[in-house]
């Protein structure tokens, strides 16, 4: 199963964080950084997986891929498929631009609620639940739609207005 | 309403703590945040609660602690809005931890949830479920996630099957009332669906046996029939990931196949065809191709044996390893690690790319074709591959270095067909990366040399060649250095020429020059310089010209600030000048070194026996080169004028004690030299324990009969005769003859006669476990020793589930029988026996050593305890 998914910049500053197993925020934090740590010295053009072991315990890799200034990683066991998983950054990549269109970090940082739906969208309970990009983005659009129309107090539609747009 | 819970929007907080330049300045402004989102969960404000609760989970991102919000999420969630349950079950996954009792006030909000009629609230309930289900919520709400597996909307189902997953995992029990409802959904077109129900399989299949025989029965048809369809399916754009159909669901497929496949004949039969179809088919220049093409190499290893699948997969690895894509390669050494022990053959067929991995740019690679190289060395490739790693040793990076000359150092010691080949490789190796090795890697090759004699001349020339070119290797230096000390004779006068060897001339100052330079140079660290001064010592002897020049190179070091150095120094400088009669022989050649004793230290844990100041880095050679200068040590200081007089200690013993005139017997070395020992037992025996009134008597006694008999035997010959009869008296003391006996040295006086006798050893003991042997031989075949191997726990719970494992060396043969229970009772109440049947094929020569793996469970906790045994008696 997948572990966790994380989205890091090159800064070492978190910009999403799930974790599929109870994980408490302080060993969050903590394997962040050593993530990041790992993250940062590796050289180009070397293989996207980094074998787990001392960093997040045994039986568990990871996967990254840089896109600009962010990295995405997964984090998961033994029995996922690494070029898939490598393949599956690809595909959340895809939908986020097509979210965002041309996404930048700032995107990323203000709308972390939408990350987390298309991500909840994607992977349920560390199993991947969807590939297909429209399905997705239908979904997600969905959400968005019901976030800010849904019947209910108007002061409280507001606020959401508000607090998504 | 507070003041503070107006504030501001979660976009404005996003910014504001954006802006801050250093950490105190993001802590200030996320404390104030805190501070007034505090406020208001106080107020029990509901107009802000979700905006409040979205911030809390960027602040939890930064890493803060939220848990003040996890009850907003309670409150949110049970709130009748869209946005408010949608905020809510996000912060339930995110910030809720297992607190059992939280998470149970949830269940109900659940069930309602799963239960509404807008099929978005239900998939958020589903999703949340999914990610952090407890037991009694998955026993709770295991009838409602069943019932949404049939929901009309396609993305209830795929969600609720994933649901399912955790379920299921969470209560075992609850597998059967999944079947059904998994069989059905194998059956639908919707690739999201199909994808989680093909997981959700998966997982009942590894979870419950009987889960398993159902789908092999009623699904592995139906699954190959889909697998045939994707890979033959028009391009379904859809689903495409850069121009390959559906990759991740056929990736499923062929992970489920394989769980189906797997050691079931029949099954594997099924689905042959289509793997061949997958494996040929599938077009291997995208990353989502090579996924499928790995996992169905994987898939194709895992079923049962059909020999031409198996080395059409080995081969779509073989062909990964050249793919220009890092990663491909990365995974196909990891796969082909797995091939080897299913079929060696066919990955020894991709030797030659394997090994041009080896010297890849990316390090993980390097390192993993590495490992995988080591796994395909055997006999008849061992040179052609050692010598390609040691050619690729020149030129590869710094940091590779080390592993690289560990792997090669190791394949050389395991492998090597005769001694000289040994030789030739591990100075290869030195000369190139002598500052990389181990220190046993070095040690080890000086046991080997010392065994080769008729190869002396020849390494002892190689070295010093060696040490001309590679001056700055450390290992290198220190071997060519004690060899030159021990065999400079042979460097002269090629004494022992091969037929491949040129000759070279070397005189006596040109060896000199070389541990001169050796101790000179500044990079050179103590122990090399110890090991200089003392083949220097060793060549003022086989040297007698260069003499003078020793003795001025030795003394230098007389100033050094490293007392090692300095009392060497001293030591020898007086050697040299005052002793030349005794000189020759303090620095002959050193004795062969038993290599099975070296390569029991190394592999066992038994301590070298002796421990410089200087630890590790003295061991072997300076170790042993020790001993021989401590008795040097005691001749000077004691004996100066009289150095060849016998230490007649024992003899004065023995004069006290029987009040005899024997001192002018004893000091005739000859015979007595070789009773020396006897008399040291004698002396032992009684000066131990409650022993010596008993043999103090008798000891007498027996030399006043001897003494009566006087008339027949000489002097000599009763001073001998007491040598025997404590040794016969001892069993009668009472007392544990072998503990008297014990560290004896050259010959212990063990009553052969009697049948060895071998007492328990004390085999593992840790905290929680003690393990104590019993040995037995049948005398008909002194190689196998039967072992009973006793177990006691010494901890205050019950072990269950108790395996005891061992390993053992080539050598050995292993039969375990099974043991006598597998529930230790606490507080070593009870105990587990077990018997080991051990066969030694190099009886005498090695020791029977073993690895062991206990695992137990503990209060339902599985446990692991590893350890090695190696106190077990040679004789044995």
């Amino acid at each position: 199963m997948i572990r966790a998914m994380l989205v890091i910049n090159n800064q070492g500053k978190s910009r999403l964080a799930k974790f599929y197993n109870y994980t408490p925020v302080e060993q969050q934090q903590q394997l962040i950084r050593s993530i990041y740590s790992v993250l940062c010295l590796q050289p180009e053009n070397v293989s996207n997986f980094i074998e787990g072991g001392l960093l997040l315990g045994p039986d568990s890799r990871l996967v990254y891929k840089l896109f600009a200034t962010l990295y995405f990683v997964f984090v998961f066991d033994s029995s996922e498929n690494e070029l898939a998983m490598f393949d599956l950054i690809q595909v959340y990549v895809e939908i986020l631009e097509k979210c965002f269109s041309n996404v930048c970090e700032l995107d990323i940082v203000l709308n972390y609620g939408k990350m987390h739906t298309i991500l909840d969208e994607m992977i349920v309970g560390g199993q991947v639940v969807e590939t297909n990009s429209d399905i997705v983005m239908k979904a997600v659009e969905e959400i968005s739609k019901l976030e800010t129309t849904t019947a209910g107090a108007k002061l409280i539609s507001k606020s959401a207005s508000l607090l998504w747009g | 309403m507070n003041p503070f819970s107006s504030g501001t929007r979660l976009r404005d907080m996003i910014r504001a703590i954006r802006a801050c330049k250093t950490a105190a300045e993001e802590r200030a402004v996320v404390r104030k945040e805190c501070a007034s989102i505090r406020a208001a969960v106080s107020d029990n404000d509901n107009d802000y609660r979700h905006r409040n609760l979205a911030k809390l989970m960027f602040i939890h991102m930064l890493g803060y602690p939220t848990h003040f919000g996890q009850m907003e999420c309670l409150k949110l969630i049970a709130a009748p809005g869209f946005p408010e349950k949608r905020i809510g079950y996000l912060g339930l996954m995110l910030l809720l931890d297992e607190r059992q009792e939280v998470l149970m006030l949830v269940t109900n909000s659940l069930k309602q949830d799963l239960n509404h009629t807008n099929q978005y609230i239900v998939g958020l309930a589903l999703c949340a479920l999914g990610n952090i289900c407890s037991a009694e919520m998955a026993r709770d709400l295991a009838p409602e996630v069943e019932r949404l597996l049939q929901f009309r909307d396609p993305n209830v189902r795929k969600k609720a099957a994933l649901c399912s997953i955790r379920i299921v995992k969470k209560v075992p029990d609850l597998v059967e009332n999944f079947v059904n409802p998994v069989a059905s959904l194998l059956k639908e077109k919707h690739h999201g669906v199909l994808l989680t129900a093909m997981q959700l399989c998966a997982d009942l299949c590894i979870l419950s046996e009987e889960a398993l025989e159902y789908f092999k029965k009623r699904c592995t048809e139906g699954l190959v029939k889909v697998l045939k369809d994707a890979v033959n399916s028009p391009y379904a754009p859809e689903y495409d990931i850069s121009g390959i159909a559906d990759p991740f669901l056929q990736i499923r497929l062929l992970r489920l196949l394989r769980i189906l496949g797997h050691g079931d004949a029949d099954a594997s039969d099924c689905m042959n065809d289509v793997l061949a179809q997958v494996a040929t088919k599938t077009e291997s220049n995208k990353n989502a191709g090579n996924a499928i093409l790995y996992e169905c190499v994987e898939t194709i290893l895992s079923i049962e044996d059909s020999g031409g699948l198996r080395v059409l997969a080995i081969n779509i690895l073989g062909r990964f390893l050249s793919n220009r894509d890092n990663n491909i390669r990365y995974v196909a050494l990891n796969m082909l690690m797995k091939a080897i022990s299913v079929d060696g053959q066919a990955v020894q067929r991709h030797r030659a790319t394997i090994l041009e991995c080896v010297k890849d740019s990316d390090a993980s690679i390097r390192k993993r074709a590495l490992e995988l190289v080591y796994l395909l060395v055997n006999e008849s490739n061992v040179k052609p591959l050692t010598k390609e790693l040691i050619d690729y040793l020149e030129v590869s990076d710094q940091d590779f270095k080390g592993d690289l000359t560990a792997r090669i150092c190791s394949i050389v010691e395991k492998l090597s067909p005769d001694k000289l080949w040994y030789i030739d490789q591990m100075l290869k190796v030195l000369c190139e990366a002598g500052n990389y090795v181990k220190d046993e890697v070095w040690h080890a090759l000086i046991v080997v040399i010392t065994n080769a004699s008729n190869l002396h001349g020849y390494t002892v020339r190689s070295l010093y060649r060696a040490i001309q070119t590679s001056v700055d290797q450390e290992a290198v230096v220190r071997v060519a250095v004690w060899c030159i000390g021990e065999y400079g004779d042979l460097l002269m006068n090629n004494t022992g020429m091969l037929d491949l060897e040129e000759p070279i001339t070397v005189t006596e100052s040109d060896a000199v020059d070389v541990i001169e330079l050796a101790i000179k140079r500044h990079t050179s660290d103590l122990t090399t310089r110890a090991m200089c001064l003392i083949a220097l010592l060793k060549l003022s002897s086989r040297f007698p010209s260069s003499s003078q020049r020793i003795k001025d190179i030795v003394t230098q070091s007389k100033g050094s600030l490293l007392l090692e150095l300095q009392q060497r120094s001293i030591e020898f400088d007086s050697i040299i000048e005052k002793h030349q009669n005794l000189r020759a022989a303090l620095v002959e050649r050193m004795p062969v070194l038993d290599e099975a004793t070296y390569s029991g230290r190394r592999s066992g844990s038994v301590p070298a026996a002796v421990s410089t100041s200087q630890g590790n880095a003295l061991h072997l050679p300076n170790g042993v080169a020790k001993m021989a200068d401590a008795p040097l040590l005691d001749l000077l200081d004691l004996s100066v004028d009289e150095p060849a007089a016998p230490n007649s200690s024992g003899g004065n013993f023995l004069q006290d004690l029987l009040g005899a005139d024997i001192s002018s017997s004893s000091s005739q070395s000859g015979k007595i030299q070789a009773q020396k020992s006897g008399t040291d037992v004698l002396l032992d025996l009684l000066s131990t324990g409650s022993a010596p009134a008993q043999n103090g008597s008798s000891t007498p006694d027996i030399f006043s009969i001897s003494q009566d008999n006087k008339t027949s035997i000489s002097a000599l010959d009763s001073l001998s005769s007491p040598m025997v009869p404590p040794v016969q008296a001892s069993p009668i003391t009472g007392g544990s003859p072998m503990d008297l006996l014990d560290g004896f040295g050259p010959n212990p006086p063990v009553p052969k006669d009697n049948g060895p006798a071998h007492p328990p050893i004390v085999a593992f003991e840790s905290s929680s476990l003690k393990i104590i042997f019993n040995f037995s031989k049948e005398p008909e075949s002194p190689q196998t020793t039967l072992i009973e191997a006793n177990f006691t726990n010494k901890s205050s719970e019950v072990y269950t589930d108790f395996i005891f494992q061992a390993a053992v060396p080539k050598f050995l043969q292993l039969h375990l029988e099974p043991a006598s229970g597998n529930t230790l009772p606490s507080s070593s109440s009870g105990s587990i026996t077990q018997k080991l049947r051990v066969t030694n094929n190099q009886h005498g020569k090695k020791s029977i050593m073993m690895r062991i793996r206990i695992s137990y469970k503990l209060n339902g906790k599985d446990m692991l305890e590893e350890g090695q045994i190696s106190n077990i008696p040679r004789d044995l």
